[in-house]
């Protein structure tokens, strides 16, 4: 993660970095992840905070890491502090991004599920919520298929595929712990299989 | 029979379990974050609606409705939703700090870890395996709470027509998803809302 970038920070630019992921939470409409395309233009082609491997090896380490996929932008920020130059930046760089990136969309979803729970009898209420689902349905089914078929290069990723399906049907007809498939993953590809 | 929606899922809260406090929500959603790796969802099913039951399938899939068409981290919104369902907001941010405070000093220390190893190709290699997994996890989320389109105010060809166009616009034509959400969800909202006509 250290590519040898250094910036120097001042306190107009934190604020700078502060506002423009308040903006980009009430554009995270789908996830945060969304957004990395206006984040990647900003942190690395108009300001050049990053470096392209910095912001790309971001994404991939928050990825494989547990938690949400939105601690990519932890990531990010504490990045800049680095190359801002001390740990105390990084630290800087966490609360400023993860604060911004959060506090607006989060204030919207709790209003928005405070009227929506005093108002749950209204017709209109009851058919956002169940007319939904279908939807819902068939985004977490094309979720599991756009993540799973990422390359688009089956000649060379059957393994891959294979592993996907394989974890879904025993993960749909078993109680087995989550652990264990992602475990199973994890050595099947360390053995080179994949 | 089938009692209206509802009335199901006021018959169902008085019977399921609850979480106690807050302390309750923020363990619970601290060792459920942990447990995702690439995607978090698939754990969260899991552990809110199969093993602390604390809310049943219809419920989960109304929250992440909600959930999923708001800005912000579509898990993270759920955890904000579900937090502030019991304790209010006091609830709410429980939950949020569960889901971001360990999760992300777990990420910083990968991360440090990972600079070091990143062109090992067992550790690339597992990565790969774990992806493939995750991957397998969401898709197979979302083909158990189809169960859930048994009980629903529209009839199954039509919902599930629904979702298989959802699928086709989002996986095979990788349309963008704020048009899909727009054009297929509300199209299922307008004839859920004809259909609950009083």
């Amino acid at each position: 993660m250290t590519g040898g970038l250094h910036i120097v920070l001042t306190w107009h630019d934190w604020i700078d970095l502060f506002a423009h992921y308040l903006v980009l939470s009430l554009m995270s409409v789908g996830g945060a992840i969304a957004t990395t395309g206006e984040m990647h233009r900003y942190l690395v082609e108009q300001h050049g905070w990053l470096t392209q491997q910095q912001f790309t090896d971001a994404i991939a380490i928050a990825q494989a890491a547990p938690g949400p996929n939105v601690l990519f932008v932890a990531l990010i920020g504490w990045t800049v502090g680095l190359n801002a130059g001390s740990y105390l930046a990084a630290v800087l760089g966490v609360v400023v991004t993860m604060v911004g990136i959060m506090l607006p969309s989060s204030i919207i979803v709790l209003l928005a599920t405070g009227w929506g729970h005093r108002n749950r009898e209204l017709r209109a209420v009851r058919a956002f919520k169940q007319g939904m689902a279908p939807l819902v349905i068939g985004m977490l089914i094309s979720t599991g298929i756009v993540l799973g078929s990422a390359n688009r290069d089956p000649a060379n990723d059957w393994p891959l595929y294979t592993v996907s399906v394989v974890a879904a049907l025993i993960l749909w007809r078993t109680r087995i712990h989550l652990l264990w498939l992602l475990g199973a993953g994890a050595l099947v590809g360390a053995l080179g299989l994949l | 029979m089938s009692l209206p929606p509802a009335l199901a899922s006021a018959a169902d809260s008085a019977t399921h379990p609850l979480p106690r406090s807050r302390r309750d929500l923020f363990v619970a959603f601290t060792l459920l974050a942990l447990q995702g790796f690439g995607g978090v969802l698939p754990i969260v099913q899991r552990e809110m609606v199969e093993r602390r039951r604390w809310m049943t399938q219809d419920e989960f899939v109304e929250e992440w409705a909600v959930a999923q068409t708001m800005p912000g981290p579509n898990v993270v919104n759920l955890s904000i939703v579900i937090g502030n369902r019991y304790f209010g907001l006091s609830g709410a941010l429980a939950a949020l700090a569960g889901m971001l405070l360990v999760p992300s000093l777990v990420v910083l220390a990968l991360a440090t870890v990972y600079s070091r190893f990143s062109d090992n190709a067992r550790v690339a290699g597992a990565l790969r395996g774990m992806g493939a997994v995750t991957a397998g996890m969401i898709a197979a989320t979302g083909i158990k709470v189809a169960a859930t389109l048994n009980r629903h105010p529209l009839p199954l060809p039509v919902t599930a027509t629904l979702a298989g166009l959802a699928i086709v616009a989002l996986a095979v034509l990788r349309l963008p998803m704020p048009g899909v959400l727009a054009v297929l969800g509300g199209l299922g909202c307008v004839l859920t809302w004809y259909r609950l006509k009083p």
